[in-house]
């Protein structure tokens, strides 16, 4: 480990780090002590000063803030802000963090009272629309994924402590799941969103016969005017691609157009 | 014994999800003394509205980062007994193996890290990585067995692939499973350093009476569907769960609440061996008995739901912990024996045809934290119409609050000192491994 290199003012020798969770599963922290193996060289590239889920101790003299999960209530942006303010660097864990996660499916019916009262009757309880950190601060990181891949956030975190630059992959999942040899699921007939997704899982679910869901956002080149088509010629339904498209709230620009064009069509 | 303190904990540490603690004493008497939950609600049950079958399974395991085996799998039962599907034996033995490695990566996250500090008087488990190596090792082993099962049964140990409505889409390796069975019978040394280990903890003596449901054993110790039970007589049938649960809201809480026949309940690995006693096997037994962990219904040849079963049965919640160390080697037995079941036979295709009908169905499965309750209602084109998620740790909470009132009367009575008051109440709240986030949903 070199001293005296920063990233973007963060002193790479060992930086003080903060986890942070907003409304989530809790599932992407989770998954850095999912890896037994290497936490421990891990915990050693980091010096955690806060980790609610995993430690008593805290103090808030953290460089960089992870923040899961995503903002549904105004106590929670205000912790955001607070986070922001503290931090050198911020970093969007996960889906929920980067995108809103399935959380924003409640978005989509436009009628926060119809959901309030669906589950919780007359009880008053307070909520928001779902948002993503960046509509509340600025965010200098995002790690996508639902979950986020460890091995991943392991390289990432490596290459912020070593001062360098982090790229995430330009093209597609398909990519991934041609390099590991798979069987196509549009073969197999099931809907997938392979072709238009940011890759960096390794073709996590489409490995395991899953179709993708497209939890990690596009790809920057996606084609998705041409996914349509595909979907359409492999006699996959509208309803379970959008299904799948709005499940992570990664491609809300594109299902917003997709469903003007159907009621435009009605 | 004149004694006061001021306890105020926001968001407490090494629980899952976000809930507070306030406890006042003034003069050796209670003010004041709360368990809070501030979680935000994410309305799972509204999202699912209008969604296609095939999405609850992928949606609600994402109501929580721990026990999402447990939820994927609750999802999948609640839209198979909607449709009336009966899974193979195939299947039902790779999601009962793929639960228990869930069960015992849960427990060893619990026991280990978010409990164990405490007993061992320090605020994590990092320092524990310096004083006590062996420790840490043996609970990265444990819990690396299980998370690499669930892998290769699951497709992913976080939010599961595989798991599909109808049975799985893609089985495991067979060679590699017969090697996991290997691993499985030497992860018992660590689970005999594990009790050792606990044997050197000393369990605070709290007791308060209170009522455990769980599903019900017939000689067996269920996990997946069937019928319910309580301590206090009630038994019930799995589509009768809103008759078990009962459902409230109170200002505390943004979580549900939950009672039966008291003003509340407990559910989880306590409640499950204080019911289900009889059917740990005997090396799981043996454990317990060692650990202090005897429901007097198991001494007394007490049967639960029988007359005479009050105060039959082990009240200290702290024990939930000994509780899940106990079912780590029951699971650990069990999932032995589903592999030898799995190998001695030749496989059938991983996935059942599904017919979509209309109808209503619902789900109880036992996941590390407790009885988890997954309804659906579906319509004829396989849509969810209605949904209800009842979780563990939201059945939990009133008896937590419960707790803590009485914990903080007997150390006032004690004239216990702030510091001491503080930890104990924490350690009382982590002995439930609370879910929080997930309760809430």
């Amino acid at each position: 480990m070199t001293k005296n290199k920063t990233f973007l003012g963060v002193p790479v020798a060992r930086p003080k780090v903060g986890f942070f969770e907003l409304s989530s599963c809790e599932g992407c922290q989770l998954q850095l002590l999912n890896n037994e193996a290497t936490l421990l060289d891990f915990l050693s590239l980091v010096e955690i000063v806060r980790f609610r889920e995993g430690m008593k101790e805290a103090n808030d003299e953290y460089e960089i803030a992870f923040v899961e999960g995503s903002i549904t209530r105004a106590d929670e942006e205000e912790r955001l802000k607070i986070i922001r303010e503290k931090a050198k660097l911020v970093v969007a864990l996960g889906s929920c963090a980067c995108f809103g996660g399935v959380n924003q499916l409640k978005n989509r019916f436009n009628d926060l009272e119809w959901v309030k009262k669906e589950v919780y009757g007359s009880f008053p309880i307070e909520t928001q629309e779902v948002k993503p950190l960046s509509a509340v601060i600025k965010v200098d990181l995002e790690i996508y994924g639902c979950p986020i891949k460890k091995e991943e956030v392991e390289r990432i975190v490596t290459a912020l402590v070593l001062g360098e630059e982090i790229h995430h992959p330009q093209y597609p999942v398909c990519m991934e799941c041609k390099a590991r040899e798979n069987i196509c699921l549009f073969d197999l007939g099931e809907p997938c969103l392979g072709p238009v997704t940011r890759a960096g899982c390794d073709a996590w679910c489409p490995s395991n016969r899953l179709g993708c869901w497209g939890c990690r956002g596009p790809a920057p080149e996606a084609n998705l005017a041409r996914l349509q088509i595909i979907m359409a010629e492999r006699g996959i339904s509208q309803e379970r691609m959008i299904d799948r498209l709005e499940c992570f709230g990664g491609f809300a620009g594109f299902v917003a157009e997709v469903k003007a064009n159907k009621e435009e069509s009605k | 014994m004149k004694i006061s303190c001021d306890i105020d904990i926001k968001h407490l540490t090494r629980v899952e999800g976000h809930g507070n603690i306030r406890i006042v004493i003034q003069d050796g008497q209670v003010r004041e003394a709360r368990w809070e939950v501030v979680e935000t609600p994410r309305f799972f049950e509204a999202i699912l509205v209008g969604k296609h079958f095939e999405n609850a399974p992928y949606l609600c395991g994402r109501i929580c980062g721990i026990c999402s085996i447990g939820h994927t799998l609750a999802s999948i039962r609640a839209v198979e007994n909607g449709f009336g599907i009966t899974p193979t034996v195939q299947t039902e033995r790779l999601r009962l193996l793929l639960k228990h490695m869930e069960t015992l990566q849960s427990h060893i996250l619990h026991i280990y890290f978010l409990a164990a500090p405490d007993y061992l008087g320090v605020g994590s488990v990092l320092p524990l990585t310096r004083s006590h190596p062996a420790v840490v090792q043996q609970a990265l082993r444990l819990k690396l067995l299980a998370n690499d099962i669930c892998d290769e049964v699951g497709g992913r140990r976080l939010h599961p692939t595989r798991t599909v409505v109808g049975g799985f889409t893609m089985l495991p390796d067979r060679y590699r499973l017969g090697q996991f069975k290997q691993r499985l019978q030497a992860s018992l040394a660590d689970l005999d350093a594990s009790v050792e280990l606990f044997r050197s903890f000393s369990i605070p003596d709290f007791q308060r009476e209170t009522e455990f449901v769980s599903l019900k054993g017939d000689g067996d110790y269920p996990f997946i569907g069937g019928d319910l039970i309580s301590t206090d007589g009630v038994v019930k049938q799995e589509q009768e769960y809103a008759a078990m649960t009962n459902e409230y809201m109170a200002e505390w809480s943004t979580s549900k609440l939950s009672r039966l026949s008291r003003k509340s309940f407990a559910v989880g690995a306590l409640a499950r061996i204080n019911n289900n006693f009889a059917g740990l096997l005997p090396e799981a037994k043996v454990i317990a008995e060692e650990l202090g962990l005897i429901p007097v219904t198991a001494r007394d040849g007490l049967i639960p739901g029988e007359p005479g079963m009050a105060g039959a049965v082990n009240h200290n919640p702290f024990m939930n912990v000994v509780a899940q160390l106990v079912e780590c080697v029951q699971v650990v037995l069990e999932s032995m024996q589903l592999i030898d079941d799995l190998l001695a036979v030749p496989w059938q295709e991983p996935r059942q045809p599904v017919a979509v009908r209309e109808g209503i169905g619902v789900a109880a499965v036992e996941v590390p934290r407790g009885i988890l309750y997954h309804c659906l209602h579906l319509d004829a084109a396989g849509r969810v119409v209605k949904a209800d998620c009842v979780i563990p740790t939201s059945q939990n909470h009133a008896n937590i609050r419960h707790d803590i009132e009485e914990l903080a009367v007997f150390c006032a009575g004690q004239g216990k000192k702030d510091k001491e008051i503080e930890l104990l109440a924490e350690m009382l709240v982590r002995a439930y491994d609370p879910c929080i986030s997930c309760s809430v949903h």
